[in-house]
């Protein structure tokens, strides 16, 4: 039974724990947006038909009820299977990257009782043991790009369109940088199972984050970028775009892309903590190797969503901070900041995994704080060279060259 | 407009210094500035549980009102001045002889659309014998557009509901019915 009740059991946790996280999200968004802006926010709905209001949160069970009830208004001047499929297509693919995300480390088959039959250790991971799973996560995010490339083309309006292209542009842009700001992690670790590149953190006790920072940076940017949050947001741009390539989606589609996009930085998260903050593992608590017992199992757990959650309130707190770049901006940090220093960052740690057992040496530093040495350096430097250089400066006015007839 | 029309000018952007390109300060500033604002106390007033404070409810402009005398009889003579100064013409008077012996007319019916009125206070400033008044009442609502038309009756209601809070606005207020000599 197992090889095939366990993965039905994970992805029901999974589905379940994804959706109603990504409806709590809305809230907390939507709170920490009114606290930054000196209101209140969200904080009537509690219990219907009671007069418990419980801080608002019952607030996502009542959006989620008016977004489904709503009128699903098809504009008569869309491509209908298009523009159907496209808030499935995000929809799905958003999901799907979940697949090879770990939420903690294994469960011994010791924690279980020995009348369950269970052999093999259980994974929290819903396809654990997938050689490719970095490669399978950005396979499944190219695919999101469909969703929103689909649903600006198909809804045939200016607003959708521009915000479609933009999207496109943008995401295939910030791809590189991110395969980038993860190419150096995935050489010191040497796998591109996400289970293994927190083990190694773990074991090691030295967080990515430590001594790559420059990959850290470029990885984080990218990784707003592919998000498509603030300051990064150009595909919505609600000021310009009136909501960018949802337009013209209203009700459970509209639904299904916000949903979709607050999966997208959920994961965005996991990738960041998983890549950069050690995974599940925090000095002293949750120890290396295989878990021992249900406490470490679920100690492992609550750290790793913790540091998640962390992340998340970062992206909110980012969107209210700094304005959204113009495209321009935006392109010109894509590809002449970002991915130079992905480049920059990768050439330091293939030098390091080359010789940095003799710098470990020669600097009496143990393993992989040699590499520190060399990362921090990497990035006051790159910093400091695009500063000066200033690649991204507009060396003419905004006049266009083209010569018209 | 054509791009290269002479009346155009074209501006180039300003170069910044190399503390605004790093970008490091200006991504601290805001960091700082919504971490800031995160923390302090709320602008937020809960209404309808905690009402808004109004800072001189003397010179608010909410819901008229219809003043009586100090008989209860309503205050207005049916001048018309009101009506003539609102620039909204939301005031419409019916006078009548009046059956006291201290003026000569009494407003029958006195109406205020209270939908069309702008709220500028100008019937209050012309009104002779300070009958209409503005009160800082300012939540007003009703299910229909027939429902916000206010008649005498009303008015003088929103002078009782609210004559405890704001007292009248004039010595005339005393006496029995203003200009009685």
């Amino acid at each position: 039974m197992q090889p095939i009740l366990e993965p039905l059991m994970k992805i029901a946790v999974l589905v379940a724990g994804l959706m109603t996280a990504a409806a709590y999200l809305v809230l907390v968004e939507r709170w920490i947006a009114a606290w930054v802006q000196d209101r209140l926010g969200p904080n009537r709905v509690g219990i219907p038909l009671t007069k418990m209001r419980m801080f608002g949160l019952g607030q996502p069970i009542a959006d989620g009820v008016k977004l489904l009830f709503k009128e699903q208004l098809t504009p008569s001047h869309v491509d209908r299977a298009l523009f159907l499929a496209a808030p499935i297509l995000i929809f799905v693919a958003a999901i799907a990257a979940f697949a090879v995300i770990p939420f903690g480390s294994a469960i011994p088959p010791e924690a279980f009782p020995t009348s369950w039959g269970i052999t093999k250790p259980v994974s929290l991971e819903i396809a654990p043991n997938v050689d490719v799973g970095m490669i399978y996560v950005f396979a499944i995010g190219s695919i999101a790009v469909y969703g929103v490339v689909l649903g600006g083309w198909a809804s045939n309006s200016k607003y959708s369109f521009l915000g479609g292209m933009r999207s496109s542009a943008q995401l295939i842009s910030y791809e590189l940088p991110l395969g980038l700001g993860i190419l150096g992690v995935v050489a010191v670790a040497g796998s591109l199972r996400l289970d293994i590149i927190i083990e190694h953190q773990a074991q090691t006790g030295v967080w990515n984050l430590f001594t790559q920072p420059l990959g850290f940076v470029v990885f984080c940017v990218a990784g707003f970028a592919e998000a498509a949050r603030l300051p990064f947001d150009l595909p919505e741009a609600e000021q310009e775009l009136v909501g960018g390539y949802h337009t013209e989606y209203s009700g459970i589609k509209m639904m299904m892309y916000m949903v979709a996009e607050f999966l997208h930085m959920i994961a965005a998260a996991f990738l960041i903590v998983i890549l950069f903050l050690g995974g599940w593992h925090l000095w002293g608590l949750t120890g290396s190797g295989d878990a021992t017992g249900w406490i470490e199992v679920l100690l492992r757990v609550i750290v790793l969503l913790a540091k998640v959650m962390v992340v998340i309130l970062f992206f909110m707190f980012a969107r209210w901070s700094w304005p959204r770049f113009r495209f321009d901006q935006l392109m010109d940090i894509g590809w002449k900041v970002m991915i130079p220093w992905g480049l920059v960052n990768f050439v330091v740690v293939a030098a390091w995994v080359e010789f940095g057992d003799q710098a470990s040496r020669l600097l009496r530093l143990p393993g992989e704080w040699s590499m520190a040495v060399v990362g921090w350096p990497a990035l006051l430097i790159s910093w400091l060279v695009i500063t000066v250089l200033d690649p991204t400066a507009k060396r003419s006015d905004n006049r266009s060259t083209v010569q018209r007839p | 407009m054509k791009p290269d029309d002479q009346k155009i000018t074209w501006v180039k952007e300003p170069r910044l210094g190399l503390l605004g390109r790093s970008y490091l300060l200006l991504f601290l500033q805001g960091l700082t500035t919504t971490l800031r604002h995160f923390f302090r106390r709320k602008k937020t007033v809960q209404s309808p549980e905690v009402r808004h404070e109004i800072p001189d409810p003397l010179i608010y402009r909410g819901v008229h009102r219809l003043n009586r005398d100090g008989q209860g009889r309503v205050k207005c003579v049916a001048c018309f001045l009101c009506a003539t100064a609102c620039p909204a013409h939301c005031i419409d008077i019916v006078a009548a002889e009046s059956p006291w012996p201290d003026r000569e007319k009494y407003p029958q019916t006195f109406t205020i659309d209270e939908l069309r009125c702008i709220f500028c206070g100008m019937c209050e400033e012309a009104c002779p014998v300070d009958a209409i008044e503005l009160t800082s009442l300012y939540d007003l609502s009703g299910k229909s557009r027939e429902e916000m038309i206010f008649d005498k009756a009303k008015l003088l209601s929103v002078y009782d509901q609210t004559k405890d809070a704001e007292p009248m606005r004039t010595k005339r207020a005393e006496g029995g019915g203003g200009k009685a000599e």
